[in-house]
């Protein structure tokens, strides 16, 4: 079963460059994706820019409109993403929690939707 | 510190991405710079953590790999520093010249892998120890990728690999390109080394996490690159791609092997065949004849279609013959004879090979195979039964026992 796991954080709550926190959690980040990687339950990840660099679009009465920014004004910003392969929700969410985001903002899991049950 | 995590991840993909592309690059540089296998590898790797808390910051520098050079270079000097409490002076001098070396590191960095190569595939190593060394150190893979390879647990080839770093540290083995009159000697060691990273990966499929054929590929592709006037070096380069070319096609929908000459050749990646056979071309327009080249032109014209070149490949083991008068050898040679119509001569051949090949499967089913051309049936029969019964796998008890099925008696 395939999940995608959503890394949601305030800017305002991530470490600061410098800091002993900053260190633990670039260290924590090779970790988690080093581990996923051994366990073979990695299928992909990045990284995203920040969210001022948005832009979203939508179609209202067939003219495409466009605005910069997220349509939503959230203090959580979507940072990330990694998507993985594992047996089941507990496993995705062990994965989950070894992720140093989760200490400061909130790792959203999420299965994916496959209507092909057979691949 | 804004987008901080975002970073973290995007760093750590580009660390991740050098470091696999650079990793033997990187390191054989060390070693040289160094003079020691452990202290690169600790150098390097806590070079490439320096790197996530670095780039986290401000992005990737120009020049990563150049970045990651010079980092664990001065990690490296740390390390020795650090350890210089319990030494001598000299020592001391050592760093004070490795110090001054690192002023002068110029910024393009010099290939190093040559070195390393010849290092990892040193004679005086075991066998299996220069293959882990070189899968674990130019190819970058992991202990337990080597060790799961090998059916080994990891501790153990985690030990085979430091005895293999502390030998060379300790005969303080020469880290350097052969000279000019070991040079032959010595590459047959390095090929014959990466050819059995190629077979492992081609007799175990599908084993290990990583390919090894692919590795083995990569391997003689990186020393063709580094070495390119080598004619063997080539030869081994060719053999290879067309022995992979025939993966395809070497196990039929039913499980069992099938005979190079009974192989769908458009199975067969026709751009690796082509790219093979012009590899194999050039070197032998270099008239420096070896082994290597002699087995890929054996297997050239055992491909060639719409039969195979068996008188070609008769002429070719003769050649070989010269360089390796072993029995497996002789016994190829027969198999070949017999396609010729020569299927007596082979038989003989065949029978003073008995004792040194008692035990070796391929001498059974080589013997049955002929027996059966010469219409002795019921002895083939037998011959095909002990054959079976020492079958390496299940594919190649599945082909023969097909051939014992078609045989009226």
């Amino acid at each position: 079963m395939k999940y995608m796991l959503l890394l949601y954080a305030a800017p305002d709550k991530e470490p600061a460059y410098g800091t002993p926190e900053f260190d633990e959690m670039m260290a924590s980040f090779a970790a988690v994706s080093e581990t996923m990687v051994n366990d073979g339950v990695f299928i992909g990840g990045e990284g995203l820019q920040g969210n001022e660099t948005a832009t979203s679009l939508r179609i209202k009465s067939g003219k495409v409109e466009t605005m910069d920014g997220p349509f939503a004004e959230t203090r959580e910003h979507l940072g990330g993403y990694y998507v993985l392969d594992v047996p089941d929700l507990d496993t995705a969410l062990k994965y989950a929690a070894s992720i140093p985001i989760a200490h400061f903002g909130t790792v959203e899991v999420r299965p994916l939707l496959d209507f092909n049950q057979a691949g | 510190m804004k987008n901080a995590a975002p970073k973290a991840i995007a760093v750590n993909r580009l660390v991740e991405h050098v470091m696999r592309q650079n990793r033997g690059r990187l390191l054989a540089g060390l070693i040289t710079r160094l003079g020691d296998f452990q202290l690169a590898e600790d150098a390097l790797q806590e070079a490439s953590v320096s790197a996530l808390k670095h780039w986290g910051r401000s992005g990737p520098p120009h020049d990563p790999v150049a970045w990651l050079m010079k980092v664990s270079f001065r990690k490296g000097i740390d390390l020795i520093r650090d350890r210089q409490r319990e030494l001598r002076k000299s020592d001391a001098i050592r760093i004070e010249a490795l110090a001054d070396a690192e002023s002068k590191t110029p910024q393009i960095i010099p290939d190093e892998r040559l070195r390393l190569i010849f290092a990892c595939c040193h004679p005086m190593l075991e066998e299996k120890s220069r293959v882990a060394l070189t899968l674990r150190t130019v190819c970058g893979l992991t202990t337990r990728e080597i060790a799961a390879a090998f059916l080994d647990s990891e501790q153990t080839m985690g030990q085979r690999l430091s005895r293999a770093k502390a030998k060379i540290k300790s005969k303080g083995l020469c880290f350097a390109v052969p000279e000019p009159e070991e040079w032959d000697t010595r590459l047959g060691t390095v090929l014959s080394t990466l050819y059995l990273i190629f077979t492992s990966g081609y007799v175990n499929e599908d084993t290990g996490p990583r390919d090894l054929c692919q590795e083995g590929i990569f391997l003689a592709r990186l020393l063709n690159e580094l070495r390119p006037n080598e004619a063997e070096i080539k030869g081994a380069l060719a053999l290879m791609l067309l022995t992979d070319a025939r993966r395809p096609a070497r196990v039929d929908a039913h499980g069992a092997i099938v005979p190079v000459e009974d192989q769908d050749h458009r199975l067969w990646p026709e751009d690796i065949v082509a790219e093979a056979r012009k590899i194999l071309e050039n070197a032998v327009r270099q008239l420096q004849p070896g082994p290597f080249q002699i087995k890929a032109a054996i297997s050239d014209c055992h491909m060639a279609r719409p039969t195979p070149d068996w008188p070609q490949m008769a002429l070719l083991y003769g050649s070989l013959w010269v360089f390796e008068p072993t029995p497996v050898v002789a016994l190829n040679w027969a198999v070949v004879l017999a396609e010729t119509g020569q299927a007596e001569l082979a038989l003989q051949r065949l029978d003073e090979l008995q004792s040194s090949l008692s035990n070796f499967q391929p001498w059974y089913a080589a013997r049955a195979h002929i027996l059966e051309k010469l219409g002795r049936t019921s002895e083939a029969h037998t011959v095909y039964r002990t054959a079976i019964q020492l079958a390496p796998n299940d594919a190649s008890r599945k082909l023969l026992s097909r051939k014992v099925q078609a045989i009226t008696i």
